[in-house]
């Protein structure tokens, strides 16, 4: 029953990534030349609204609904890890024009290509846990 | 509009990544779409080469459970919500066709000269997936999440390491479409 529910809030967003057309090569190829207000629309939107509801959430501490504690605890401190990750990922976003989200909306549209990518990804995955106790973090 | 074929605009679908957020906060779990590439090394033995990937990751199957749908959800609009075409900026796409020869923007949902299985014939397009990809996992992980992770969820806890990460993210996008495209393409 669980994994129905995971399974649908998953189709629900896949179905929204390609709708908005946040899953498209030409909206990150655009969004970096800074074309279009369309994509910084849809993530300024959503971090408006999520910012209002986790304030509404702590305030009003709200739990899920099997009663557990919300997975909002705050991420490590630091600045390598994030800024040089971070360099790397915006590269292979911008070189594939896809995040990993919209890869497995992709997959489903059709367009196997994107395979090549997710296998890339899932490589690089591993390659960072092979070397990662000898990365700056 | 028709809402269900027209392309949906960002003031509806910003409103709904926020709603795909808080539903996974109340059934107990965050949203972040790369986490599941850890899963999913573990769960091909990854284990056995790094103790990072020796967790346990069927505790993490609700994750690979959200990869299932997303790929649903791209079966669904593709077939049955979309006619497959992406309109952009007429000055970025005059732009794409002058400089990469790529002319499929208004035409296609992704650029075939990249995308189509005849381009894969060309060992230089399946080195720039393939790198793309490597470079969107490694980081991911490097930074402890991605674009829904940091830019959408970690921001919205207003963590100071996400708004770092989405910076990075942004410093290297920019660099690989201004800076390394022109010598690539």
């Amino acid at each position: 029953m669980r994994h129905i529910i995971y399974i649908a809030i998953g189709m629900f967003f896949g179905i929204i990534m390609f709708k908005s057309e946040a899953a498209s090569w030409f909206r990150i190829y655009e969004m970096f030349h800074f074309g279009s207000f369309h994509m910084y629309g849809i993530i300024g939107s959503a971090l408006a609204l999520g910012i209002i509801g986790i304030r509404v959430i702590k305030y009003k501490n709200l739990k899920p609904i099997d009663g557990s504690d919300m997975s909002l605890d705050p991420k490590n401190k630091g600045i390598a890890r994030y800024l040089i990750g971070g360099i790397l990922f915006g590269l292979g976003w911008a070189l594939a024009g896809a995040c990993p989200g919209p890869m497995y909306v992709l997959a489903g549209a059709g367009y196997t290509s994107i395979l090549i990518v997710i296998f890339g990804a899932l490589v690089g995955t591993f390659l960072y846990g092979l070397i990662k106790k000898h990365l700056p973090h | 509009m028709n809402w269900i074929y027209d392309p949906w605009p960002w003031y509806i679908a910003g409103p709904l990544i926020a709603l795909v957020m808080f539903l996974l906060l109340f059934v107990g779990k965050q949203f972040g779409m790369s986490s599941n590439l850890r899963s999913a090394c573990a769960a091909m033995g990854a284990g056995k080469a790094s103790d990072f990937f020796k967790f346990d990751w069927k505790a993490q199957r609700w994750n690979l459970m959200v990869v299932l749908g997303a790929i649903l959800g791209g079966f669904i609009a593709s077939n049955y919500m979309s006619d497959n075409t992406v309109e952009i900026n007429p000055e970025v796409a005059q732009q794409l066709a002058r400089d990469y020869h790529i002319t499929s923007a208004g035409e296609s949902y992704l650029p075939p000269e990249i995308f189509s299985p005849e381009a894969l014939s060309d060992p230089f397009k399946v080195f720039i997936l393939l790198l793309g990809g490597l470079l969107v996992g490694f980081g991911a992980r490097y930074a402890g999440g991605c674009t829904s992770g940091h830019a959408i969820s970690g921001l919205s806890n207003l963590q100071l390491p996400s708004l770092i990460a989405v910076i990075g993210f942004f410093i290297g996008g920019l660099l690989m479409i201004h800076i390394i495209y022109p010598f690539i393409f």
